[in-house]
C-alpha cells in the first residue's frame, strides 16, 4: 500500500505529474473537496488576525444586532444589522469570534489525533508482539473502553481544571483504546507473514522488527483512523466547552460561543446558529476526509463498506 | 451453551474491575491534593481538611479502596459532597426521564434504521441507497447538540407542535410526557440511526450475493418475504452487535440533549456533580453508565445464537 501511494510521485516530467494528479482528484472526488475545505478553514484560523476584527472587543452599545448577512438574503428585523453573523449578549462580533473558534477546534482535533496515534501506535506494537504485555495491556484497554468516551472525557476535565492543553489530553485518553485494538490488529496479522519469520529466524533483533517490518503496514489503516479520532475530537471539544468543562470561557472556541448562545437562543438565533453551522462543516469534511482516505488506501474494505 | 453463556458473563468481572480501579484512581493519580481538587479554587485550608477527613482520603490509598469497594458490594454508591444526599437517592431520583428517553431513542433507531438500511441495500446505487448514505454520513458529522437547536428551532419555536424546554413526568399523564421527550429523542436518534442503518446496508449488502437468496428468489417468493425472513435474520448478528456498541453513543449523547433541553435526568446530574467537582457523584454514574454499557453488550452477545442457529458455543 505505501509503495503503491509512492508510485504516484515517482520520477516523471511535471506535465505527467500535473495529469497523475488530476486522475487522483477525478477518482477520488470526496478526498479533494474535503481536504480543500478543511485546507481553507485551515487558512482562515492561521490568517484569523488579518480576516476578522478583534474577536474580544466588547461594545455594549452593539449588543445582540442581527447579522447583516441574514438582512441580505431577506430576513427583517426591528433592529439595524451589525456585521455579518451579528453580534452577541456583550457587543461583540460573532464572524470574528467564529473564525478565531475555528483555531481551538483545528488544534484539539489536529493535537488529539497526533497524540493519541502515537500512543495507541507505541502500546499497540509492543501488545501485538510482546505476550505478556499483551495480556495485560488488553485487560485495562478492555475496561478503558468500557467507560463511555464523553463520560470519560468529562471526568477527566473535572480533576484537570479548564485549559486547551487539558481538554487535549482528557479526549485524548478515551481515544487511545481503540488505536491501541486497529494496531494490535495489523500487528498480530503482519508477525505471521513469511518475511517476518524470514526475518526473526535470520537474526533480526525485535525493535528493527517492529520498526522496519512491522510498523509500515500500520501507515495505512492508522491515517484513516486518525482522521476518525480527529473528527470525534472536534465534536467532543465543543460538547465539553458547551457544558461548561472544556476550554476556558474566556476562550472563543465553537462550544463556549454556543454555550453562551443558550440563553438567547428563543429570540436570538444567530449567537448559536453560525458556530453550530461551522461546527457540523468541520466535522463532516473531515469524516468525508476519512471515508475517502478508506477508499483510496484499502480498495478491499472500500468494497465491504459500501 | 451453557458453559459459553457462563463463561461471558464471567468475562466482564475483570472488565468491570479495571473499571472499578480506574474510576477510583483517577482522582489519586490526578496531579495535586485530591482533597484540595474537590474543594476547589476558593476553599479555605479547613475546607479542604473537612473534606479530606469526609472522604477519608487522609488514609492509605489501599485502605480507602478496600473501603471503597466493600461498600459498593454493600450497593453503596457514597455521599453526595455538594446535597449532602446519597448517591443511591440522587441516581433514583433522575432515572425516569434518562430511561424514557434512553427507550425512545432505541426504539425510534432501531424501527428507522433498518427498514432504511435494508431498503437501501435492496436498491443498491439507486438514489434512495444514496440518499441514506448521506444520512447516515451527515448523522456522524452534525453534533447532537446542534441537530437539538435545529429541531427546537423548527418544531418548538416556529411550529409550536412540542415544548421546546423541559420534562414532563410520565405520572403527570402520558401525552404531555410523550410531547415533551419527542425532540430530545429524534436528536439523540440521529447519530444512533445513522450508525444502524449504515452497518445493516452493509451486512444485507453482503448476505445479498448468497446463494440462498438467489434460490428463495428463484422459488418465487416475494421481495418483502426474501428481504425480511432470509437477508436480514442472517444479516442480524453485526447489526445486533453495532446496536450494543451504540449504547456508548447514546450515554454520551443522553448528557448533551439533557443539557440541550433541560430534562432533570443523569445528563443533568452528571454536568451538575462536575461544575459542582462532586467527585463521589462522578464516580458512581461512570460506574452505572460502564455496568448498564457491559451488561447490554453481553446480552446483545448472547443473543446471536437467537439470530444464526450455526454460531454454536
Amino acid at each position: 500500500m505505501v509503495a503503491v501511494a509512492g508510485d504516484v510521485f515517482s520520477e516523471g516530467t511535471l506535465q505527467r505529474r500535473t495529469a497523475q494528479a488530476a486522475e487522483f482528484a477525478r477518482r477520488n472526488p470526496t478526498v479533494v473537496v474535503s481536504a480543500s475545505v478543511l485546507l481553507a478553514m485551515a487558512l482562515m484560523a492561521t490568517f484569523a488576525t488579518h480576516l476578522a476584527p478583534d474577536p474580544m472587543a466588547l461594545n455594549p452599545a452593539v449588543r445582540l444586532k442581527p447579522p447583516c448577512m441574514m438582512e441580505a438574503v431577506g430576513f427583517e428585523f426591528t433592529t439595524s444589522c451589525m456585521g455579518w453573523f451579528g453580534t452577541d449578549h456583550l457587543g461583540r462580533d460573532v464572524y470574528a469570534r467564529t473564525v478565531y473558534g475555528a483555531r481551538i477546534s483545528l488544534t484539539v482535533g489536529l493535537a488529539v489525533a497526533a497524540l493519541s496515534t502515537a500512543f495507541g501506535l507505541l502500546i499497540g506494537l509492543l501488545a501485538g508482539y510482546v505476550r505478556l504485555f499483551d495480556a495485560i495491556v488488553m485487560r485495562v484497554m478492555d475496561g478503558l473502553m468500557a467507560i463511555p468516551s464523553i463520560l470519560l472525557a468529562i471526568a477527566l476535565m473535572a480533576l484537570f481544571g479548564s485549559s486547551v492543553q487539558n481538554v487535549i489530553i482528557a479526549i485524548s485518553i478515551p481515544e487511545i483504546p481503540r488505536v491501541v485494538r486497529l494496531v494490535r490488529a495489523v500487528v498480530l496479522t503482519i508477525r505471521e507473514m513469511p518475511y517476518v519469520e524470514a526475518a526473526v529466524s535470520s537474526g533480526t533483533r525485535l525493535p528493527k522488527i517492529l520498526f522496519r517490518h512491522i510498523l509500515p503496514n500500520t501507515f495505512a489503516p492508522l491515517m484513516v483512523q486518525a482522521t476518525y479520532v480527529c473528527a470525534a475530537a472536534v465534536i467532543v471539544e465543543a460538547l465539553l466547552s458547551f457544558l461548561g468543562a472544556g476550554t476556558p470561557p474566556e476562550i472563543p472556541s465553537w462550544g463556549n460561543m454556543m454555550a453562551e448562545g443558550r440563553v438567547y437562543f428563543q429570540i436570538k438565533s444567530w449567537m448559536l446558529f453560525y458556530p453550530g453551522v461551522c461546527l457540523a462543516l468541520m466535522v463532516l469534511m473531515v469524516n468525508l476526509l476519512g471515508d475517502g482516505l478508506r477508499d483510496t488506501l484499502d480498495p478491499r474494505i472500500a468494497r465491504r463498506m459500501r | 451453551m451453557y458453559a459459553y453463556v457462563m463463561r461471558r458473563i464471567v468475562a466482564t468481572i475483570p472488565v468491570m474491575a479495571v473499571v472499578g480501579i480506574f474510576v477510583f484512581l483517577l482522582l489519586h493519580l490526578t496531579p495535586g491534593d485530591p482533597a484540595a481538587i474537590i474543594a476547589g479554587d476558593y476553599a479555605s485550608p479547613a475546607d479542604i481538611e473537612k473534606i479530606r477527613a469526609r472522604l477519608g482520603l487522609d488514609q492509605p490509598v489501599h485502605v480507602q479502596f478496600a473501603r471503597w469497594v466493600s461498600h459498593l458490594a454493600q450497593g453503596d454508591l457514597g455521599v453526595s459532597i455538594f446535597s449532602n444526599l446519597p448517591v443511591s437517592k440522587l441516581i433514583g431520583q433522575r432515572l425516569e426521564p434518562t430511561l424514557a428517553l434512553c427507550v425512545l431513542t432505541t426504539i425510534l433507531s432501531i424501527v428507522i434504521a433498518v427498514p432504511l438500511g435494508v431498503f437501501a441495500a435492496w436498491r443498491a446505487g439507486t438514489l434512495v441507497d444514496r440518499a441514506t448514505m448521506v444520512f447516515a454520513v451527515l448523522g456522524f458529522s452534525v453534533p447532537i447538540f446542534v441537530i437539538g437547536y435545529i429541531l427546537m428551532y423548527v418544531f418548538a419555536i416556529e411550529l409550536r407542535w412540542f415544548p421546546a424546554q423541559g420534562y414532563k413526568p410520565i405520572g403527570d399523564g402520558f401525552f404531555p410526557f410523550l410531547r415533551s421527550i419527542v425532540l430530545p429523542s429524534l436528536a439523540l436518534a440521529t447519530l444512533y440511526t445513522a450508525l444502524i442503518a449504515r452497518i445493516s446496508r452493509a451486512s444485507v449488502l453482503e448476505v445479498l450475493t448468497e446463494d440462498y437468496i438467489r434460490t428463495a428468489q428463484a422459488k418465487g417468493l416475494s421481495s418483502p418475504v426474501v428481504l425480511m425472513r432470509h437477508a436480514l435474520k442472517n444479516a442480524a448478528v453485526p447489526i445486533v452487535t453495532i446496536i450494543g456498541i451504540g449504547i456508548a453513543l447514546l450515554i454520551g449523547g443522553v448528557v448533551v440533549t439533557e443539557s440541550v433541553f433541560n430534562i432533570p435526568g443523569l445528563g443533568r446530574l452528571t454536568v451538575d456533580a462536575i461544575l459542582h467537582r462532586d467527585y463521589p457523584v462522578i464516580q458512581a454514574i461512570i460506574l452505572v453508565f460502564s455496568g448498564v454499557y457491559v451488561f447490554i453488550n453481553l446480552i446483545a452477545d448472547l443473543t446471536y445464537t437467537l439470530f444464526d442457529p450455526r454460531i454454536r458455543y
